[in-house]
């Protein structure tokens, strides 16, 4: 929860700093040992269908919900334009409901494979869940993807960012249970170091009144160098890891432009596609898609937080006036430097490192938060010092002493990992065990996961306590419509049969047609003004009869 | 104000400090070897969980594109 100004309506947050509206979503590595030619989007439906299992035990009724795509825009881009759907990957046509039937998946990766699968199942696997967390659980492309939940702050992304690492783990305890099928492992990274990456973005809500110009200019110097706190470390170097080392992000090999809409192929740094997911003409949702996916708690807290922070240094006009001379060169240089001291050339002539560039950005993200008051330590909004607190402490040990910051930053709790095996055992970079330990850092399972094992042995600082993740799995936040959403589902779940960031749809007997109830209003739907109402009503047609201002039912 | 102030994010490492009983600094090389004693003991942990054959595991994990 969040102190909240006198006088600030209910659906606004204090701005300044790094309180903002924001979500994340992660898709997931996805490998069966036993069965390393299964197909990856069948065990990927595998995997939602697992969850939907879990949850029908979990919820009376169901708990599944169907995906609703009425109002996906993934073609409409932020720079004003539309592109026509006849030019556009086919990846990128994520608006049309993913049913998994068998023609689609043979389309997508040749019949035999699918037939080596065992195709008859495929027309029964569910695709698309949304949970009663509020989040959105799918097959994207041809891996399992967790979008949480609408939240209001960074603490709040790091408790149900984790809360989809426990969902994860959930579905591969119920897939290995099962004797008929193969085990299925889940990894939170981002690339095979065979060439392929797949994506953890983040979207911030911002008022469509910016312009766009002043977006990118802002953040392509932020985004070329915030790797240094918030990267997850990678063996090896190019797309397919073929280069032997170690960078510090999983992903920056695999970005080619500066600006673009394409998630897929020619990766930009800054991504211009523009589905708001709420009223268009008020807001606009910034996709990320360069960061990489975050265990370490205080490298994921810093990414959104410091991100968050930047995204109001450039509303209120105060973002550093820099640029990068070729940020995509500068971005992979910084990535493959570990010491630190790569620079990067500034059109004005200097020549800088990444921290360099952090500390400007830090600075001016500071001057805001005192001048707006957000970040005091008794009136301010409860998060920004403490981001900017962190943010601070962190550049400052990697410029005094990157080791001490093993602890919180990703990349170097994973090379302490990695150099403590190159020197117990004498290992090269290249050695086929270092690249396990990569991989290995970021299964879900505590067990297995080397992240979790360090995590365990109290070499991992933490943001947030397990209990609030073990919430966060169940519960949705209580700030945003993601309450609406998330309760609608666990509370009606029988009776909604479809949702969407932006409605929820039900079905319930005796109000004639389909309700659709639209929640364009990301602080709308929270607790304060709807905890009541399914605090009142046991079912969903009273619910709803008294959320639209129907007619009371006739008495029966 | 002061409800406000405990709603402040503290993290787990701040308490443990808190509650650490306390010692009397121990001698450079005596923490150096107290920390590669912990690094030995973390690897040896990590023998036991890695997966067997790194060389097929590793050349197994193969994605297909996503975003």
């Amino acid at each position: 929860m969040t102190a909240r100004p006198e006088g600030l309506p209910s659906d606004k947050l204090p701005v300044g700093g790094a309180m903002r509206v924001m979500g994340s979503e992660t898709e997931y590595g996805i490998h069966a040992p036993s069965a390393p030619g299964a197909n990856a989007t069948m065990m990927s439906a595998r995997i939602i269908q697992a969850y939907a299992n879990l949850t029908r035990q979990r919820a009376a009724g169901g708990a599944e919900t169907r995906w609703d795509y009425t109002d996906e825009e993934p073609l409409h881009d932020a720079r004003g334009w539309t592109v026509e759907r006849s030019a556009a990957d086919p990846s990128q046509l994520t608006d049309r409901p993913p049913v998994l039937d068998a023609e689609a998946v043979a389309l997508a990766y040749g019949r035999q494979e699918l037939e080596a699968d065992g195709g008859d199942e495929s027309g029964s696997l569910l695709m698309n869940m949304v949970l009663g967390n509020g989040a959105r659980l799918y097959v994207d492309h041809a891996h399992p993807e967790y979008s949480s939940p609408e939240v209001t702050n960074p603490r709040d992304i790091v408790a149900w960012d984790a809360a989809g690492d426990l969902v994860a783990l959930a579905t591969v305890r119920k897939v290995a249970a099962d004797p008929d099928l193969p085990a299925i492992n889940l990894y939170k990274n981002n690339t095979d170091n065979k060439s392929v990456s797949y994506g953890s973005h983040e979207n911030y809500l911002m008022p469509r009144s910016v312009p766009f110009g002043d977006i990118v200019r802002g953040l392509t110097p932020f985004f070329v160098t915030r790797q240094v706190i918030c990267g997850a470390g990678r063996l090896g170097k190019g797309q397919d890891g073929s280069t032997s080392g170690f960078q510090i992000s999983q992903r920056a090999d695999f970005f080619e432009a500066e600006v673009g809409l394409e998630t897929t192929i020619r990766r930009p740094i800054i991504n211009t596609r523009d589905e708001p997911h709420a009223t268009a003409d008020k807001y606009r949702r910034l996709h990320v898609i360069i960061g990489d996916a975050n265990l370490s708690q205080v490298s994921n807290y810093l990414k959104f937080g410091t991100t968050a922070l930047v995204l109001s240094l450039i509303e209120a006009g105060q973002a550093p006036k820099i640029e990068v001379h070729e940020p995509v060169a500068g971005l992979q240089a910084i990535s493959h430097d570990t010491s630190l001291t790569a620079t990067v050339r500034l059109l004005d002539g200097r020549r800088v490192t990444a921290l360099d560039i952090q500390w400007m950005y830090y600075e001016a993200a500071a001057k805001l938060g005192q001048e707006t008051g957000v970040s005091d330590s008794f009136s301010g909004d409860g998060h920004t010092r403490d981001v900017l607190e962190r943010w601070e402490s962190t550049l400052g040990l990697l410029g005094s002493n990157p080791a001490g910051a093993a602890s919180s930053v990703e990349w170097l709790a994973k090379m302490s990992l990695l150099d403590g095996y190159r020197n117990r055992d004498g290992l090269e970079w290249n050695d086929a065990r270092l690249g396990l330990v990569d991989l290995q850092w970021s299964d879900v399972r505590p067990e297995k996961g080397l992240y979790y094992r360090m995590l365990s042995r109290d070499r991992m600082q933490t943001i947030v306590d397990d209990a609030t993740i073990s919430r966060a799995v169940v519960e949705p936040p209580s700030d945003t419509r993601a309450f609406f959403r998330g309760k609608c589902v666990s509370s009606f779940g029988k009776d909604v049969v479809g949702a969407s960031w932006d409605s929820v749809i039900f079905d319930v007997p005796g109000i004639g047609k389909l309700q659709r109830v639209p929640t364009r209003e990301p602080l709308r739907g929270t607790e304060a003004l709807t905890g009541q109402l399914f605090r009142k009503h046991a079912t969903a047609g009273a619910f709803l009869r008294e959320l639209l201002g129907l007619d009371p039912a006739p008495p029966a | 104000m002061a409800a406000q102030e405990q709603q402040q994010p503290q993290s787990r490492d701040v308490e443990a400090e808190a509650d650490a009983p306390e010692a009397p600094p121990a001698a450079p090389e005596a923490q150096a070897s107290v920390a590669t004693q912990g690094v030995d003991d973390l690897l040896d942990e990590i023998d036991g969980v890695l997966e067997s054959n790194a060389e097929e595991f590793v050349r197994a994990f193969v994605q297909k594109g996503g975003q």
